[in-house]
């Protein structure tokens, strides 16, 4: 275990360096000049050119990447152009509110995608079977903006009962209100890929040998179900929740945009906008670590299930 | 007690598929006195694991029972509710089958697994993991504490295998069920299991209902047999009697197909019961047998057949006076090829070793593997699992290279290593026929695409002039072209083999590799198979070198033995001497385990322990760890012997000078 974990470890931080190279080459070609974006059109070009020389923005790509990675890897991801502020004052908290709004996704997604799925493979091929599918793989290919302005209208507009949109802050209550919705609307899309995976899973737990032996053990159904069938049916579930923590990042971009909710993905949006290069590549980047942190906790969670996995090379 | 263990009377059972009602069991009746056990045997399709599933009624959800009773142990099982079912499966029958990997969980520790078996039954934790250990040691696990806390992945085929049975024999069971619980497994290892059941159901006094396709075992586990056809019983009786004067065409039939003790492709041709086997669910005639049957006459077709009666035996048949007179079918005698030695051979492995790196360790899969194949001949690969004989085919079929370039030559040329660099006359002339079918064909694609594809990609044969020479392949393995526009779903698995070795020969190969071609066949269709082999060797002078762990059908195909341990050759000889001797040890030994149809088995050799991990080979003699004839003194353990030449032109690896490898008793 102790191996795999320095393994996994060992290439988590390859990829973080490779990420931030990426980034870094990415946002320094993006067009347009950053100094006459900040000036704005009518500043004069010897201006433009000074303030362009002041951020640094002239020297050789891999000097300035070095001392932009230097500068991160102290936890200083420089000063943002638009509010002439540090990065960092505002990201630790676009960060906890993203985190929050994510954790609160999954809390409603996994076990709903995970009993649905369960459900639908007890019924295999009745009507509960068919209706679970289709309502999951209907929700799965309708875009964000359409299942969140639905909620929207009939939540905060029809019923009132939630805000129809806003910040992640506030009392725990109003906190809590914010996040039901935009949370609701990742879940609508995640619901079918987890729903489908703790079916199949399901489906061949339930048809493999080892339930056949542990039912003419004599066991009840219960504990057959409890002690054969559920860890085996979850472990190629937990690898798609995984594979679909990177969606649930992306998906956090348009869905907090629209709800104006003030995580990482709407920070993104709007540094993209403002051609706010250090708040983008900050912004960005924790969303590579955050992602590469939720897939390393659910292979951790897969070989803590999978002894085959675990004990790998270990004999 | 009197109740019979098992007793089943006029058993209906019938599947669902699509709304039709397919009826599997047709009235079986059959009863397993306490301590007995009963053999079931027939083709696949018959309804043998039916009738087993049936007796503790664990059933897919589209199973109909019509009619019948089964009662375990003098209890209805078909009446009783899921509660009382539940305590049934607890406390008086358990089950083992094929495939011990896949029966145990492979999430959880054998212990938890094991001890549950025992907690069912109402004990309390600290006395069901004590008594999870005093049963791992019934079952001759030597540490049992170490088993305990490994997980089934960690334990090889024949210790899954023991767990199992383990835990079926918690609750001490009346009857005990075993389906195919050897299938899958080495002979060494399947020798090692039999003989366990065996003691086990002697101390326990367990009834046994024993399901296999493989007769030997039937026959030296079982009292009495039962013959199912169709879903009906149509003979029984006691098994030594059954196995030696069958009364039934059908168990005539049956057991003719085997490679006899000894019998060989060039002395004679196998025989195979003509036509299929009825659909499940089809109007069956007055006789289940009537359409195979070589006695048939007006009386099969207008009359049921009732059981007739004699000594201790029932069959159901209108002619038993008849059935020991049923001629062998006319077959052409094989034909003896002599085979010329004295052209280069078509194959020739110098030296050949491959090792695996796993996990930073090297795996020596094969170390210095000479061997020559010439054409026409057929060299047969003998050896337990981890012996190598797959990764020596795959090396030269060019699926991995060997370790050294240039080991392997075809017709004196150098092959390329890998198959994807080898140019198309190289691929050519390799080709392989797998085990199973299924998997090998393409199940979307009709057999004439399979084949005329073939054909142009690997014959190089252009499209235009595809057709007449896709009708000579179909017509030489024996199939009509009504069969091309089939899908291999369609095709029973023999006539899948019978596409696949179509495949494999439309390029005109020099060399098939054959990778248990038979093994996933019912017997009658083997015949019929190592038959087609035989033929087309024959016209096609082509060379085989042929894997089989049935040493039956080995010896039956194979001019030549090589005889592989560890990766490396320990014997290679005539086929008639490698079995009859003198032999290699480890050969004596392989050859001991397997058992025999007919009964009179040699006196098995056991061997100590399981073949050792190629990671860390034992030092000398790579054999001397579980040899039974290990000399005195510690020259086999410090040094390797080396392949010393014998008098028939073969090879042996073996400290103990050859005339004295003769068995002790002769």
């Amino acid at each position: 275990m102790t191996r795999y974990l320095i393994r996994r470890l060992g290439l988590a931080v390859i990829t973080l360096v490779l990420l931030s190279m990426v980034v870094f080459l990415v946002a320094s070609v993006l067009p347009g000049s950053v100094g006459r974006a900040i000036l704005g059109p009518f500043a004069e070009q010897q201006s433009v050119d000074n303030l362009n020389e002041e951020l640094g923005l002239n020297g050789p790509v891999h000097i300035r990447y070095l001392r932009w990675a230097g500068d991160a890897f102290r936890g200083d991801f420089g000063e943002s152009y638009k509010f002439r502020a540090p990065v960092m004052d505002f990201l630790p908290g676009a960060f906890v509110a993203s985190l929050k709004l994510a954790l609160a996704t999954l809390v409603i997604v996994i076990p709903l995608g995970i009993i649905g799925g369960a459900i639908a493979a007890f019924r295999k091929g009745r009507p509960t079977d068919r209706i679970i599918t289709i309502v999951g793989l209907t929700l799965a290919v309708t875009p964000e903006f359409v299942v969140g302005i639905v909620l929207i209208l009939v939540f905060a507009v029809r019923l009132k009962w939630l805000p129809p949109g806003g910040s992640g802050d506030g009392t725990i209550g109003e906190q809590l209100k914010a996040i039901v919705l935009p949370a609701l609307t990742l879940s609508a899309i995640l619901f079918g890929y987890i729903a489908r995976m703790a079916r199949a899973g399901t489906i061949n737990a339930l048809a493999a040998d080892y339930t056949r032996t542990a039912t003419l053990k004599g066991l009840t159904w219960l504990q057959v179900m409890r002690r054969h069938v559920l860890r085996n049916a979850m472990l190629p579930t937990i690898a798609v929740i995984a594979s679909q923590m990177s969606y649930l990042l992306g998906g956090l971009l348009v869905t907090e945009t629209m709800f104006n909710y003030k995580g990482l993905g709407l920070l993104i949006a709007k540094a993209a906008e403002d051609r706010d290069v250090p708040m983008l590549m900050a912004s960005v980047f924790v969303v590579g670590v955050f992602s590469m942190i939720m897939t390393l906790l659910a292979d951790l969670l897969t070989a803590w299930l999978n002894p085959r996995v675990r004990l790998e090379g270990a004999e | 007690m009197s109740e019979p263990a098992l007793a089943v009377d006029d058993l209906r059972l019938a599947y669902v598929v699509r709304g039709r009602s397919l009826e599997v069991l047709r009235d079986v009746s059959l009863r397993i006195e306490p301590g007995e056990s009963y053999g079931l045997v027939g083709e696949s399709g018959c309804g043998k694991s039916t009738a087993a599933y049936a007796a503790i009624r664990y059933l897919p959800p589209n199973a109909r029972i019509l009619g019948g009773s089964v009662r375990l142990a003098g209890r209805d099982v078909l009446a009783m509710g899921t509660a009382d079912l539940r305590h049934l499966r607890a406390e008086t029958v358990s089950m083992v089958y094929q495939d011990p990997g896949q029966a145990l969980n492979p999430t959880i520790k054998v212990g938890p697994q094991l001890i549950e078996a025992f907690t069912v039954l109402g004990l309390q934790p600290d006395e069901a993991a004590h008594r999870a250990r005093d049963t791992l040691a019934k079952v001759q696990i030597a540490d049992p504490e170490l088993v305990l806390n490994r997980y089934p992945h960690q334990l090889s085929g024949g210790m899954q295998q023991r767990v199992v049975i383990a835990m079926a024999l918690a609750c001490d069971p009346t009857l005990l069920i075993l389906d195919e619980p050897t299938t899958g497994l080495d002979a060494t290892v399947e020798a090692e299991v039999l003989q366990l059941v065996r003691d086990l159901r002697i101390e326990y006094g367990t009834a046994v209902l024993f399901i296999s396709h493989d007769l030997g075992a039937i026959r030296s586990m079982c009292d009495r047999v039962g013959v199912l056809y169709a879903g009906k019983l149509v003979e029984e009786g006691p098994a030594d009697e059954v196995f030696d004067e069958p009364a039934h065409p059908y168990s005539v039939g049956l057991l003719r197909c085997l490679p006899r003790h000894g019998s060989r492709k060039g002395a004679q041709r196998l025989e195979s019961i003509p036509g299929f086997l009825p659909e499940p669910g089809a109007d069956l005639p007055t006789c289940v047998f009537v359409d195979r049957c070589p006695l048939v006459d007006d009386v099969c077709r207008t009359e049921v057949p009732e059981w007739t009666m004699f000594d201790d035996r029932s069959v159901r048949c209108h002619h038993v006076d008849k059935v020991p007179a049923i001629v062998h079918a006319e077959l052409p005698a094989g034909v003896e090829v002599v085979i010329d030695r004295s052209t280069p051979p078509v194959l020739e492995l110098k030296s050949v070793s491959k090792t695996f790196h796993q996990h930073g360790k090297k795996v020596q899969a094969l170390r210095d593997v000479s061997l020559s194949l010439y054409a026409g001949e057929t060299v047969g690969l003998v050896g337990e699992s981890g012996s190598g004989k797959t990764t020596l085919a795959h090396t030269v079929l060019g699926l991995h290279p060997p370790d050294e370039p240039d080991t392997i030559y075809c017709d004196g040329q150098p092959l390329v290593a890998t198959a994807r660099r080898r140019a198309d006359d190289q691929v050519r002339a390799i080709q392989i026929v797998f085990q199973n079918p299924d998997s090998a064909l393409n199940r979307r694609h009709s057999v004439r695409r399979i084949m005329s594809r073939t054909l142009r990609k690997l014959a190089g044969i252009p499209r235009s002039e595809v057709e007449p020479k896709l009708r000579d392949v179909v017509s030489s393995v024996r199939l009509t072209e009504q069969h091309l526009d089939m899908r291999p779903s369609q095709l029973s698995g023999g006539l899948k083999q019978r596409v696949a070795i179509g495949r494999a020969f439309a390029g005109e190969p020099r060399i098939v590799v054959c990778d248990e071609p038979t093994s996933a066949l019912d017997v009658s269709v083997q015949a019929a198979i190592l038959n087609l082999l035989a033929d087309l060797q024959r016209e096609e002078a082509t060379s085989y070198l042929f894997i089989s762990h049935d040493l039956r059908v080995v010896r039956y195909l194979s001019d030549r033995i090589a005889v592989l341990y560890l990766g490396r050759i320990m014997e290679l000889g005539p086929a008639e001497r490698v079995f009859d001797g003198p032999h290699h040890p480890y050969t004596e030994a392989l050859l001991s385990a397997a058992p025999s149809v007919e009964g009179n088995s040699r006196p098995r050799i056991s061997l100590e322990g399981e073949i050792p991990s190629a990671v860390n080979p034992p030092s000398g003699c790579v054999f001397h760890t579980r040899c039974p004839r290990r000399l005195d003194g510690d020259m086999c353990s410090t040094i390797e012997p080396p392949l010393t030449p014998t008098p028939d032109g073969g090879v042996i690896r073996c400290h103990i000078p050859f005339d004295q490898l003769s068995r002790a008793g002769e």
